[in-house]
Order: structure tokens, then C-alpha cells, then sequence
């Protein structure tokens, strides 16, 4: 256990230069991008394979022992360690960058929490080298050159095993099958020129024509040659499987022969498609779904967990996403049920469209009321009524106990007996989760629109009154913790409408709710006149962190109860 | 690049040593793309007396991209899309079977094939491959039909 670690629990956010320097560590950490050629690759080359949730685990140590176990590499496991129940691990910040901020030393507790998992980012350059050292290590127990043997680990799908079995089993057809032939020691590829040729793709038949065939003998002119590689590749998006254009021939191209025919722009383009394959083909492998990103995730989650976690990932790239569908993060449902959800909305966004409009009018007053920043806590201008966005209610009474602005009342049963009154009661139920849904998503942008037009605020604050750039920080924060909760927000009313009513369902609205009120709460503070944000910093600060606080304890209870099974739907999750 | 003398040759031999039961020709004189194709059904088969018209739409990149084939003719066919299209659904013209050196004659001696004896486990029209498979008597009398109807 590196001790960076472990005196980091103790850190207190005394000084914000400290809490600046400290994700820098920690992406070194994680990441290991940096000494890559002091790293032993073998190990994250050749992940065995991997365990994962299964469904008889039933404590937390069988769980945090098995998820942990997922072999990540060398550095990953090395920092995670939870040998012979001992818990005193403070993985939790490792993957945290997003709240990367906020850790003071009361809320960091020393346990991984539920709701996270293990992964690792891989660059494009340590895809490149597990690769090339799988390669390598086949190549030698095979005793075939690097080509073949990487246009057999290809054919396999990078299945080491399955390869050196059935190669053990059946040289010669495993060599056929993956369209080698027998003769790939021999003749290593190169141009001819012919005189009495004639190439059968375009007819060409004239002196000197230059040809070019693999050991198959299927010889055509170059031009031809090229021109089909070219459009494999760049069309087609092909690379591991193109096959020699000879009639009926199976024999894989090598990428030897494609780097004689090919220009360099198009070699280049090949090997990316040859590693995109490599990626697509392991199921612990993802790429990163964030615009331009080039990054890889690996995670040992298998599809088949995905009804008991939801795992989501961070990249390098700063875009959280779930390993499971690869859409962005939204934990804390599971991605079944975001694909229904999501479906759902689709078909019936005509009926939801009015709630997206950004007026309504006063409950009390009727005079017309703009939401033009994310908080939900609205006054109107007119006659000073208080009032709740979502609900309409009055906003005093939302901090109460005994008010529930998330919780949808179902009726009781009388006027519910008719087709219509149950169809319009399904209805108006879907859309007390869909209204709260879309808002907080509607809310988050338009928080983030106050926030970009305060940071323009803040820079000029800083050249005017001398504030440091560190100092105005907190906003950044702030922000950033608006944004992430509003996103769990989001989704658990995805996840509460799916969720059957009993004991536990009570427990996870006031978890909703509490999260919800520290949100707005802080949200208010973005719709504070700019000369007063400066001294605000402190308190903003705290109802950031209490923010993210609250976000913890939900996602980790959430967490916790669907691993262990205990949340009943009202569909099935299959 | 590959194109017009290839498809030259391959139009010259077509029509001078033209495939089984095929006559060939371009659809108009200016486009080497669009070739007309009439097929007579063998003799042996549940077609026997048919002809039918076949319009061959080569791409632009042909050789190095398949050509593609529709019947103009309504066809009773478990391969063969009972639509305006009538397009068959044949392995080889798939971009990924498909193999430049590959030849239009070598195509319409494989359409000819499938023609005489249907594919069922491959078709694109799952009713018709079903009669096909279970009440064949059924099936020859309608395709012989529309023979009739469409096919003379
Ligand atoms: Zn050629
Ligand atoms: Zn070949
Ligand atoms: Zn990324
Ligand atoms: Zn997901
Ligand atoms: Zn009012
Ligand atoms: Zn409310």
C-alpha cells in the first residue's frame, strides 16, 4: 500500500493549493501513463479472466474481494488490496477525479464505496503494447513469426487460450482457418514485375506491369491491389480480416504485405482499425464514447452483472460514463432500465412536451414566470409568492418532513376502477417522473449557463480586485458538484418510477429528497449577485461538499440494495 | 481506374459468348453501367417457358464493389422479393463475399442456378420458402402461374 495513499485520508482541506495538487497524484496513480517502459507489461497485457459479481455473493467483503480481484493490471491491483478482510483501503478517491475536490477528512470513509468499481484508462500506445507483448509471447510458444501470429491471436479474437488449443490440436487447419496456409515461414512478401501478365481485375496486360501476389499466388497488378486494400480499409473499416481479392481465396492479408502496397496515411488508418478490433473483440474493453477521445477503459464487469451494478467509469478525458451501455453516467439505475426509460420518453414525448417550457404562471398571482437559471426555488416578481418549480407548491413548506415534492402520491383506490381514471393515473404518474427527470437535465444546463456567464465575472473580478485564480476555484467546484448531482438526480427518477412501492422505496425518496434540497439550496447561491459571490466562498464550499456528501450516501445505499437484490420493480429486469 | 476496359471486355465476351439461357444487352448505348439481361428459365425447371428481364446496376467502383441485380419480371420465388424491386438476395454480391476478379457472367450463371432450384433456408421471403418446403405442389402451381401472367 503506497503511503501517498494513506496519509491522504488525513489531509485536511486546509489550503486549496493542497487540494489542487492532489489530483495530479492521483491521475499518475491510476493511470499508469508515465513509466510505461519501466512497467512490466505482462500482467496488463494478459488479464486473466477476470472474475466478477456473482449471484451467490452475500457479504461485503466477498464482494469488494471478488470486484477487486478483477485483474486490472499491475499498478491497480497493487494500490487494491483487500486480502483477508481488511477494509482500512482508501481506493474510494482513486477513481473519484470528479469529486476529487471536496474530500475533507470527516467525509472520507476508509471503504470503497458500494457504487463504484475497479477500472483502468489505457492510452492508445499501452493498447499498442499488450498487443504486441501477447504477440509475442504466442509467437514464442508457437514458433511462428509475429505476423502469423498476430493474425491468429486476431483470428481467436485475442482468446490466448482457445488459439494454443486449437492450434495444439490441429496446426494445419487452425493455420487454414485463419487464413494463413502452411507456407508462412517462406517468401516474405514483395513486388513483381511482369511482362506477359494480365491482371484479372482490370484487364491491364501490358509490358512491365507491376504485380504483387501472397504466397496463395493470386496475382494482380498493384493498382488493383491497392485500390482493393484502400477501400477495405477506408469504406469498409475493415483490418484484421480483409482476405486475398482471389476468387473464392481465404487467406488473411498480413500486415506486412499491406505496408508494402498501402501509402503511409492509409498503414496508419489500418492499424487503427486493427486496434479498434482488438478493443471491440475483449469484452473487458471499452472505448471511451466522449468525442475525440482515444482512450480505452478496462473493467471486469460482465454484461451479465449488469442487473446488479452499474458500473461506471471515468476516463482520463474527464467523461464519466457506464462501462455497461456506454452511455453517460447514470447511476444509480441499471441500464436496463435506462434503455426502457429512455425508450419510454421517446414514445411518449409528445404527451410530455409541455414541461419543457420554460414558463408557467404563478400559483398564486397567474402572472407569467421565466426560469432562467437551474434553481427550482422561483419568487414571483409580482406578488412575492414563493413557490416550487416541479410541484407549484409553496417552497416553505419543502424543507418540512412531512412535505414530499418527489414522492408521487398514487390515489386511493375508488377513482382509480375505470380503464380511463387507471390509464390517466398511469399517465400522470409517468409524468410526475418525467417533469422532475427533465428538470433537473433542463436545470443542469441552465445551471451550467449561470456558471459560464459567472466565471467571465470572476475573471474580471480577478484582474480587478487582485484575487488569485486558485482562489476563485470554488465556483469551479461548486459547479462541477451542481452538475454531477443533478445527473444522479436525474436518474433516480428514472429509477424511483420503476421502483415498487413498499418500506425501502421510503428510504430512497428521502435520500432523493435530501440530495434534492442540498442542490437547490446551492443553487440559489449561483443566482447571488456577483460582488456578494466572493464572500460567499465559504459557504458555498460547504454546501458543495455537503452536496456530493448527500450524493454518496444515496448511490451508495442504492448501490448497496441492488447488488444484494433487495430493490423489487415493477418490470422485469431482464 | 480498373472500370471501362474490364467492363469492355466483360460486355464483348457476354455478348459473344454469352452465359446459359442469357441474352445481353446495354440498357442505352451511352451507359456502360446499366446492362439488360433476359434469362430464360431451364428448361428443367418449375420456370420452363419463362423469360425474364434482369437489370444489371454496376457501381461506380466496379470491379471492387458488387454489382446490383434486379428482376423486372415478377418472379414466385422463395429468394427473389415479391416487390418492385425484386431484388435476390444472392452470397457473392455481399461487399464482403464479393471478389473484384469476379465476373457479371459468373453472377448471372449463379442467379440461373438459384433460379432452377430455390434456397429456402436462405430466402428473403419467408412465406413463399415456407410453401416451398412444405407444400410443394402448391408452390410449382403458383410459380408456373405467374409464369404465365408475367414470365411469356
Ligand atoms: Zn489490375
Ligand atoms: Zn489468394
Ligand atoms: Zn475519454
Ligand atoms: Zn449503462
Ligand atoms: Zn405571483
Ligand atoms: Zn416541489
Amino acid at each position: 500500500m503506497p503511503t501517498t495513499t494513506r496519509k491522504r485520508k488525513a489531509e485536511v482541506l486546509t489550503n486549496i493549493t493542497d487540494v489542487f495538487a492532489e489530483p495530479q497524484r492521483k491521475v499518475s496513480k491510476v493511470h499508469p501513463q508515465v513509466p510505461k517502459d519501466s512497467i512490466p507489461r505482462e500482467e496488463a497485457a494478459l488479464p486473466a479472466t477476470p472474475q466478477t459479481l456473482t449471484e451467490g455473493m452475500d457479504s461485503d467483503d466477498d464482494f469488494n474481494s471478488v470486484a477487486s480481484s478483477v485483474d486490472l493490471g499491475e499498478d491497480m491491483s497493487s494500490s487494491v488490496d483487500f486480502g483477508a478482510g481488511e477494509s482500512d483501503v482508501d481506493v474510494d478517491d482513486d477513481y473519484q477525479d470528479d469529486g476529487a475536490f471536496d474530500t475533507t477528512a470527516k467525509d472520507l470513509t476508509p471503504q470503497r464505496k458500494h457504487f463504484e468499481v475497479d477500472f483502468k484508462v489505457y492510452s492508445p500506445q499501452d493498447i499498442q503494447s499488450q498487443q504486441d507483448t501477447q504477440v509475442a509471447e504466442v509467437s514464442n510458444l508457437l514458433e511462428q513469426p509475429t505476423e502469423a501470429t498476430a493474425i491468429l491471436l486476431r483470428y481467436t479474437r485475442w482468446n490466448k487460450e482457445r488459439l494454443i488449443e486449437q492450434y495444439m490440436d490441429d496446426q494445419e487447419r487452425m493455420l487454414e482457418k485463419a487464413g494463413l496456409g502452411q507456407e508462412i515461414n517462406q517468401n516474405p512478401p514483395r513486388l513483381e514485375v511482369r511482362n506477359n501478365f494480365t491482371c484479372d481485375i482490370c484487364c491491364e496486360d501490358g509490358p512491365g506491369l507491376e504485380t504483387f501476389a501472397m504466397n496463395c499466388e493470386h496475382r494482380f497488378c498493384t493498382d488493383c491491389y491497392r485500390h482493393y486494400l484502400t477501400q477495405k480499409i477506408k469504406d469498409e473499416g475493415e483490418a484484421a480480416r480483409i482476405k486475398c481479392p482471389g476468387d473464392g481465396c481465404g487467406k488473411i492479408i498480413d500486415s506486412k504485405s499491406l505496408d508494402l502496397l498501402v501509402p503511409d496515411d492509409l498503414t496508419d488508418r489500418y492499424h487503427q482499425v486493427l486496434m479498434r478490433t482488438y478493443v471491440d473483440d475483449k469484452e473487458s474493453l471499452k472505448w471511451c464514447p466522449a468525442p475525440n477521445c482515444v482512450y480505452a477503459v478496462e473493467c471486469g464487469v460482465k454484461r451479465k452483472d449488469l442487473n446488479r451494478v452499474v458500473p461506471t467509469v471515468h476516463c482520463d478525458c474527464k467523461h464519466a460514463f457506464c462501462f455497461g451501455c456506454s452511455l453517460p453516467d447514470h447511476q444509480p439505475t441499471p441500464c436496463v432500465l435506462v434503455k426502457r426509460w429512455v425508450k419510454k420518453c421517446e414514445d411518449d414525448s409528445e404527451t410530455a412536451n409541455w414541461i419543457s417550457a420554460n414558463t408557467k404562471e404563478c400559483p398564486k398571482c397567474q402572472s407569467t414566470i421565466e426560469k432562467n437559471g437551474g434553481c427550482n426555488h422561483m419568487t414571483c416578481r409580482k406578488c412575492k409568492n414563493e413557490f416550487c418549480w416541479m410541484c407549484m407548491g409553496l417552497w416553505s413548506e419543502h424543507g418540512t418532513s412531512w412535505y414530499n415534492c418527489n414522492r408521487f402520491e398514487e390515489r386511493s383506490g375508488t377513482d382509480a376502477r375505470d380503464a380511463q381514471a387507471k390509464s390517466r393515473q398511469s399517465l400522470e404518474r409517468y409524468l410526475h417522473y418525467y417533469n422532475r427527470y427533465a428538470n433537473h437535465e433542463q436545470s443542469a444546463r441552465l445551471d451550467k449557463d449561470i456558471f459560464h456567464k459567472t466565471e467571465k465575472k470572476m475573471t474580471l473580478l480577478q484582474s480587478s480586485s487582485g484575487m488569485s485564480w486558485i482562489e476563485v476555484q470554488f465556483m469551479e467546484q461548486a459547479s462541477q458538484a451542481l452538475q454531477q448531482c443533478r445527473q444522479t438526480l436525474k436518474w433516480t427518477y428514472a429509477f424511483a418510477y420503476y421502483l415498487a412501492r413498499n418500506n425501502m422505496t421510503e428510504i430512497f425518496e428521502e435520500n432523493q429528497k435530501d440530495l434534492e434540497m442540498a442542490v437547490e439550496n446551492l443553487s440559489e447561491m449561483f443566482e447571488k449577485p456577483t460582488d456578494q459571490l466572493a464572500g460567499l466562498k465559504v459557504e458555498m464550499l460547504d454546501k458543495s461538499s455537503y452536496c456530493r456528501q448527500r450524493r454518496v450516501i444515496l448511490l451508495d445505499d442504492t448501490a448497496k440494495n441492488l447488488r444484494d437484490g433487495n430493490w423489487q420493480f415493477n418490470v422485469e429486469l431482464s | 481506374m480498373a472500370g471501362n476496359k474490364r467492363l469492355l471486355k466483360e460486355l464483348a465476351e457476354c455478348q459473344q459468348n454469352p452465359p446459359p439461357g442469357c441474352k445481353i444487352a446495354l440498357e442505352n448505348d451511352e451507359d456502360i453501367l446499366i446492362w439488360n439481361v433476359t434469362m430464360a428459365a431451364p428448361s428443367d425447371s418449375v420456370y420452363a417457358g419463362g423469360n425474364f428481364k434482369i437489370l444489371i446496376k454496376l457501381p461506380k467502383e466496379y470491379p471492387f464493389k458488387p454489382p446490383q441485380l434486379n428482376f423486372k419480371t415478377k418472379v414466385y420465388h422463395p429468394n427473389v422479393t415479391n416487390d418492385e424491386n425484386g431484388s435476390m438476395c444472392l452470397g457473392m454480391l455481399r461487399a464482403d463475399e464479393w471478389k473484384p476478379p469476379n465476373k457479371i457472367a459468373d453472377v448471372l450463371k449463379l442467379v440461373r442456378t438459384v433460379l432452377a432450384s430455390p434456397q429456402p433456408d436462405d430466402a428473403v421471403e419467408q412465406g413463399i420458402a415456407e410453401q416451398y418446403k412444405n407444400n410443394r405442389k402448391e408452390f410449382d402451381k403458383i410459380a408456373k402461374d405467374w409464369v404465365n401472367k408475367y414470365a411469356k
